[in-house]
């Protein structure tokens, strides 16, 4: 099965009811190990025990700006090529882009407050962050206003391209604005500044969420396809009675 | 530092993850079961989303038959 053909959602409703179960086992086996290598890791000299919040932090930021990354080139997907399985994917990607946005906002907080003795400051790269999960909360309230899927496809998609400037906002706000916020250390042009102990069981566990993050995203984009269905029913039932 | 510093905030932290992850998997999972529930009633209904054949599949029909 080559990738165009899971363009068609009955192909895709296989290919996802053969590959989830598989996926969510590997995922499973994935948090063993990386939960694993996280509490074996050896303590920051700065942070102390506290880096361990670093493991479940960092990968949930990751993954709250690659979910929004996705469900724009989805937008672009509903806007210029109207693939079939465009607005499903943004529609089922939203929900989980903002539990883990959440996620790495209240890690954060809860980090926060041992090491800069607060639980929250309006930084730039925190208020970003906010900023996104509130998009993510705006994205969800549109889908669920507008009735009819395809409109309520279109004014999404224009709303995730717009909210897609947030994206270099938070990944560059440490080094536009003086924050709090530390800035990059596992992603720079002259090398991680992180200790591998540390460093590895961290894409470990990204690689863990990751997994996490797209049998999750399988598994709702088949819900939404079989909700699709169930209301093209109910509409062709509608007609026939009335 | 102690490994066991600040294990209120680590605890806490992976309480969290716990919970959103939890939360994610029961609605994909009870969502899904919601969703096969509510077709299957439909086509219970005899309601399906091709009541009536297409016309390629009336054209293939009748090419079987043909070749029969």
């Amino acid at each position: 099965m080559g990738l165009s053909d899971l363009a068609n959602p009955t192909r895709f409703l296989k290919f996802a009811n053969r590959t989830i179960p598989w996926l969510a086992g590997v995922t499973v086996l994935a948090f063993a190990f990386a939960i694993e290598r996280a509490m074996l890791a050896p303590d920051d000299y700065q942070q102390g025990a506290t880096v361990k919040i670093m493991f479940l932090h960092v990968p949930s930021a990751w993954l709250g700006m690659l979910c929004w990354g996705l469900m724009s080139v989805a937008a672009l997907g509903t806007l210029v090529w109207r693939h079939p399985l465009a607005d499903v994917t943004a529609k089922a990607a939203a929900p989980i882009g903002a539990a883990f946005t959440l996620l790495c906002l209240a890690t954060g907080s809860l980090w926060g407050r041992p090491e800069w003795g607060t639980y929250w400051v309006w930084d730039a790269r925190l208020t970003s962050e906010l900023i996104l999960l509130l998009l993510y909360l705006g994205v969800i309230a549109l889908w669920r206003t507008v009735e009819d899927p395809s409109r309520a496809a279109r004014a999404v998609a224009v709303l995730t391209l717009v909210g897609a400037i947030n994206l270099p906002i938070i990944k560059f706000s440490v080094d536009w604005w003086n924050t709090l916020h530390q800035g990059a250390s596992v992603f720079r042009l002259d090398g991680s500044t992180i200790y591998p102990t540390i460093l590895i069981p961290l894409f470990i566990m990204a690689a863990a969420f990751t997994l996490l993050f797209a049998t999750l995203l399988l598994a709702a984009m088949r819900n939404e396809i079989l909700r699709r269905r169930v209301r093209t029913l109910q509409l062709m039932q509608a007609s026939a009675a009335s | 530092m102690e490994t066991t510093a600040h294990i209120d905030f680590i605890a806490a932290s992976y309480a969290a993850a716990v919970i959103v992850v939890g939360a994610l998997i029961a609605w994909v999972v009870l969502d899904y079961r919601a969703q096969r529930r509510k077709l299957a009633e439909l086509e219970m209904q005899g309601l399906t989303r091709r009541a009536t054949p297409s016309q390629g599949e009336r054209a293939i029909e009748r090419a079987n038959q043909a070749a029969k």
